[in-house]
């Protein structure tokens, strides 16, 4: 089961929103260096993962026969740049049965509401 | 008077948010505000590339593109990363990988993702224009 957060998430100074699996397309490691880079600039960043950007976080991936890199290692690499705030939409995880224990990295699961005002409460928000 | 930045993540031609973008920088400066900077990436990068040749009766993206910086100084940034990766080399970046030719020219200019930053923390205004 996955407890979501009654908290109000505090907003950082940008926002990157995740939207695409690992695979497929190059959206998800194009948005993950936005991040990467943003925070390397001093920024504090929040990643909110949502939709079938929620693949992203799946335990146990693997590069390989698509030809593609993986994102895996790059989501490794986001506690380095002091990027621990991960919001995943609840109910992106309820809609495709997963729970936060199949994610590979801490996660606070958010209801559609605080998705809605944790959009209108960052300064700047990326889409990807 | 707003300082505007624009991030264009769509290909030329492929899909309407290019030419909407374009068309949204121009209303931009007429209604009197800064284009500031316009940010290329993902399959945006294409936008800027010296070579596009659409037919005569269409939109021409690039020249829209180098127009706005020529008569309102709007900087046009590639990011390097996308941009290598999808062929968009300059003369410098061209000789150093041994392409056949280059495919890139200013007022266009290959940057990292810090000047997107960059550019969001100095603009009054980011919009995305996505597929």
């Amino acid at each position: 089961m996955t407890d979501v957060s009654t908290s109000r998430p505090v907003p950082q100074d940008l926002l990157v929103v995740l939207r695409h699996p690992p695979h497929g397309t190059h959206w998800l490691r194009e948005g993950l260096d936005v991040a990467l880079v943003a925070a390397a600039f001093g920024q504090r960043v929040g990643l909110l993962f949502q939709g079938d950007g929620i693949y992203a976080l799946l335990k146990g991936q693997q590069a390989g026969a698509l030809g593609q890199k993986g994102t895996h290692p790059q989501l490794a690499m986001l506690e380095m740049y002091d990027i621990e705030t991960l919001w995943v939409s609840a109910r992106g995880l309820n809609e495709r049965g997963l729970s936060t224990d199949d994610l590979m990295l801490p996660v606070v699961p958010l209801e559609a509401s605080a998705v809605t005002e944790l959009l209108q409460r960052h300064p700047h928000t990326l889409i990807f | 008077m707003l300082n505007y930045a624009l991030l264009l993540h769509a290909a030329p031609y492929s899909h309407q948010a290019a030419l909407s973008a374009l068309r949204f920088a121009d209303t931009v400066v007429a209604n009197g505000h800064r284009m500031k900077t316009v940010f290329f990436y993902h399959d945006g990068v294409h936008n800027a590339s010296a070579l596009m040749a659409p037919p005569q009766d269409e939109v021409h993206l690039a020249d829209g593109w180098k127009r706005l910086h020529q008569e309102h100084g709007t900087e046009l940034l590639v990011c390097v990363a996308a941009g290598l990766r999808r062929g968009l080399l300059d003369v410098s970046e061209a000789n150093r990988h041994g392409a056949v030719s280059h495919s890139l020219e200013a007022p266009f200019e290959l940057t990292g993702v810090g000047q997107l930053i960059d550019a969001m923390l100095t603009s009054d205004r980011m919009i995305t224009f996505a597929p």
